[in-house]
Order: structure tokens, then C-alpha cells, then sequence
């Protein structure tokens, strides 16, 4: 099969999360809740980012055996993350068939200058951007799915919502500029014209974009969804909570009646205690700042 | 509404509905999406069950409310166009599992049926009444039989392995439409076209 083709295969599949709520998981089990609540993919790892945080040290690939459990539990697809820049843990994802790979920053960054070049891979990749350069860059370096960065592990939505506003804005200033400007714009933002130039004609990024980093609530999930994320993802957020299926299952239905702040009321009563979070001001890592 | 364009409902809890959307609309028919009750007060002509995790439609179905009133419509022979998901959603037996969802498409489809991602694939193949169209298989399900009454629409062979046999990935039951692969996907509007054809009559 030839490039183009996978490559356009795996952005398909990111279409067919849409709508949808991806939620991190570390057991067969949570990831049965998971399903069971209405998750459209699982995200397999061995620590949730609030308990990497709290950990500290170098966070890394998880043991494959551990993702392996987890594909054998569900018939969903499964995603699992590898370091930036390590493009051997993304081989051994890729050799157990992983659905996609998030090349993600909560894990301790391989290479602080390099991304991996996700086009030598056949699975699919997503990759966290906290502005519109940082998307565009990840998108000619082969992902073929966006999320924001927000802030892992923090149940803070600041960050998220922060991200997505700023590439919303950046989308639009680049919709309204002239098309010989466009050239300049490519060169600032270090990606091809080709890409700059898709954006321009489309008002939108060439890839499904996604929320993260942060999301724990119901409503939090509906703020993203109405900024304009076509999907959510809920890494502490679920099983950092007093009743994780209860609020998977609560977040789901709101990301699906994002506008319908009736239903989003009833489904926010009684779901027990939400992930304490930190706020960012109080929290020493930044992993969004990793990977530029 | 206007008068003798066809109404088309897309079910959009979750997928790649919005694809479904598009294409319809570039074809004249008036277009809404179903998320929740209230959304199936109007006229309908017609379905459409986009792909995405029947997991997670089946379960927003049923949560929402939307379960029983649309199984009754189809029961009773609205016209359905099924993608992917959606023919999930519509076979009498799914394959190795217990729960089915609305079942009134008499067949045994198999989730996952080409396995994980890297088994996802694209090819061109002839549908019946339809001709040449591209199937992008994505996470894809095939049917493993068929009842007396359904027509086979289209047999594809997965274009990653030279050998592959030739599965049943397209079938038509009275009204409902049911494919494996997603016509959504790509700029050929035919298939789209031939159910609104079910549609408008």
C-alpha cells in the first residue's frame, strides 16, 4: 500500500473517533469500565499523568504486556504513548499493533530537539499542540490526529481551553490574509506553504483536533466541545474521581449534547467527588511546555 | 422544508457523521441531525447510521432515549444507509458477542474483522446497482452470512495481502442498506445517491 494512502487510512480512523471520549486507563479492568461506559478508544498506560506528577522521575513507554492486557479486554481501539523523540518505543508500539501512538509530553520528553518522524510509520499518530505552529509542524512530521496539550494530571482546564482558543485565533488570522502573505506566514510558523495554504482555504486544521490535559467534569468537556474540539480526551480526570463510571459515562453524553445545558445539569448531579487537581500556579513541571 | 426534497436524519451521537451530512446535502436532500428525543418530532425519509464505535452508539442510543423509536421506524421500513458502525448496529447477530442493538438486518457481521488498525485498508470494487465505487475500510467489520432475503451488494478482498479472500461487504435488506466500508470518505457520491433513490420514493 502505498504512503499516501496509510496515511489518509489513519487519519480515517481519527474521523471515526469524533464525537467521541478517549479515556486513559492503566488496568483490563478500568479499561472494561471504560468501554462498558461508552469510551470510543482507551488510552493504555501504566501511571495516570496526576500520578506521574506525583511520582516524579523519568516517566517512559509501558510495559507491553501491560498494553497487550488491555487490547485483549476490549474491542475498541487502543492508543498508547511513547516519549518525544523516542522513536524506538514507537517500533515496539508499533510492532504490537497498536491503534495509534500518542507521542505525548506527560512522558519525559528522548529528544529535546527532534520529533519522531511519524511518517516512516504505518499505525497513526497524535501529538499535543499548544498553538497553531506546534499543530502544523507535528501534522508534516506525519501525525494524523491533534490534540491540545492543556495541562496533564492537573484537573486544570486552563490550559486546555488557553490552547484551543489561541490555534481557533490563529486559524482565523490566517483564513483572512492575503494569498501571497501566506508565504511569510509559512516561514514564521517553520511548516510547508502547502500547509499553511490548507488552512487558509479551509478554516481548519487538515486533521481531526481533539481536547486534552485537564478535562474532569461534564462541563468541562461541553466548554471544550462548544471551543470547537471534535472530541475529548479525559486522561486523571475519570478514575482520579469518586465514581469513575458514573462520570465517564456522564462525560460521554456531554460531549455528545454539548449545547444542551439542561441535560449536562442532570448529568452533573451526584457523581461524587472530582480529581482534587492543582492548579497550575502551584505546579513546578509544565509538560506543556515540552516539545515545541 | 421544502416541498419534494427528501429529509434525511443522521444520527449523530458520535462517528464521522458530519461526512454523511455534507454529502447529502451536496445531492438536495434537507438534512438533520438526531442526538437526542426530541430531534425525531419532525418528518423523516430517511436514516443514516454513520460509522464510528458501535460500542459507544449503542450505548448513547439507549441512554438517550433513541433506541426504541428508531428500531420501530426501521422495523417498519424507513429507508437506512448503514456505514461501518452502523451496520454494527443493524445485524440480528454480531459475531462471538451476546448483546446485539436495533437487529432487524437478518445477518451475522464480525467486528474488527480485519483486526487492529494496520489491518485497515482502501481498494475499489464494484456494488451492485451502483458500480465501481472506493471502500476505505477502516477497523472494518464484514458479514460472515447473509439471510435468504438479503442481497449481497458487493464481495471485497482486503488489498494488503495478495490472497486475502473475498468477503460480503455490502447488502441490501428491503430498505436498509448495510456497509462495511465508508462511502463518506471519498468524493464518489453514488452510493449516497442510490439511497436517497430508497428514499425519495
Amino acid at each position: 500500500m502505498s504512503e499516501q494512502n496509510r496515511y489518509e487510512l489513519n487519519k480515517n480512523l481519527a474521523q471515526m473517533l469524533k464525537g467521541g471520549v478517549i479515556m486513559d486507563v492503566t488496568t483490563p479492568e478500568q479499561a472494561k469500565i471504560a468501554e462498558a461506559a461508552g469510551a470510543a478508544a482507551v488510552m493504555a498506560l501504566e501511571r495516570i499523568p496526576a500520578d506521574i506528577r506525583a511520582a516524579g522521575g523519568v516517566s517512559r513507554m509501558s510495559d507491553p504486556k501491560m498494553i497487550k492486557g488491555i487490547q485483549d479486554a476490549v474491542s475498541i481501539p487502543v492508543m498508547a504513548k511513547c516519549r518525544i523523540g523516542h522513536f524506538a518505543e514507537a517500533q515496539i508500539l508499533q510492532a504490537i499493533e497498536i491503534d495509534y501512538i500518542d507521542e505525548s509530553e506527560v512522558l519525559s520528553p528522548a529528544d529535546d530537539i527532534f520529533h519522531i518522524n511519524k511518517r516512516e510509520f504505518d499505525v497513526p499518530f497524535v501529538c499535543g499542540a499548544k498553538d497553531l505552529g506546534e499543530a502544523l509542524r507535528r501534522i508534516e512530521e506525519g501525525a494524523s490526529m491533534i490534540r491540545t496539550k492543556g495541562e496533564p494530571g492537573t484537573g486544570d482546564i486552563v490550559q486546555a481551553v488557553r490552547h484551543m482558543r489561541l490555534m481557533n485565533q490563529e486559524i482565523a488570522r490566517i483564513s483572512s490574509l492575503r494569498e501571497d502573505e501566506l508565504f511569510n506566514r509559512a516561514k514564521e510558523l517553520q511548516v510547508s506553504y502547502d500547509l499553511v495554504r490548507f488552512v487558509h482555504d479551509n478554516k481548519k486544521l487538515p486533521v481531526v483536533n481533539f481536547a486534552a490535559g485537564g478535562v474532569a467534569t461534564p462541563a468541562d468537556a461541553a466548554l471544550m466541545m462548544q471551543l470547537g474540539a471534535e472530541g475529548v480526551f479525559v486522561g486523571s480526570g475519570i478514575f482520579k474521581s469518586g465514581n469513575p463510571a458514573k462520570r465517564a459515562a456522564a462525560i460521554v453524553q456531554a460531549v455528545t449534547n454539548y449545547t444542551d445545558a439542561k441535560l449536562i445539569a442532570k448529568l452533573s448531579e451526584d457523581l461524587g467527588e472530582a480529581m482534587v487537581g492543582i492548579n497550575e500556579q502551584e505546579i513546578a513541571l509544565l509538560m506543556a511546555e515540552r516539545g515545541k | 422544508m421544502e416541498i419534494g426534497k427528501p429529509q434525511i436524519g443522521v444520527l449523530a451521537v458520535q462517528g464521522a457523521f458530519i461526512e454523511h451530512e455534507r454529502i447529502l446535502k451536496s445531492l438536495g436532500a434537507e438534512v438533520f441531525e438526531i442526538r437526542q428525543l426530541r430531534d425525531l418530532d419532525r418528518h423523516l425519509d430517511g436514516l443514516v447510521l454513520p460509522g464510528g464505535e458501535s460500542t459507544v452508539q449503542g450505548k448513547l442510543l439507549r441512554d438517550l432515549g433513541l433506541f426504541e423509536p428508531l428500531r420501530k421506524k426501521i422495523a417498519e421500513g424507513l429507508p437506512v444507509l448503514a456505514t461501518c458502525a452502523g451496520a454494527i448496529l443493524l445485524a440480528e447477530k454480531i459475531a462471538g458477542e451476546s448483546r446485539t442493538h436495533f437487529a432487524t438486518l437478518p445477518a451475522i457481521i464480525r467486528r474488527n474483522a480485519y483486526g487492529r488498525q494496520l489491518g485497515s485498508f482502501f481498494t475499489e470494487n464494484e456494488v451492485a446497482h451502483v458500480g465501481i465505487v472506493p471502500q476505505t475500510f477502516i477497523r472494518a467489520p464484514f458479514f460472515e452470512s447473509v439471510g435468504n432475503e438479503v442481497e449481497v451488494l458487493s464481495r471485497t478482498a482486503s488489498s494488503n495481502t495478495t490472497d486475502a479472500p473475498e468477503r460480503i461487504v455490502a447488502v441490501r435488506f428491503r430498505n436498509q442498506i448495510a456497509l462495511s466500508f465508508h462511502p463518506e470518505l471519498n468524493s464518489d457520491t453514488s452510493i449516497h445517491r442510490y439511497f436517497l433513490g430508497l428514499a425519495e420514493r
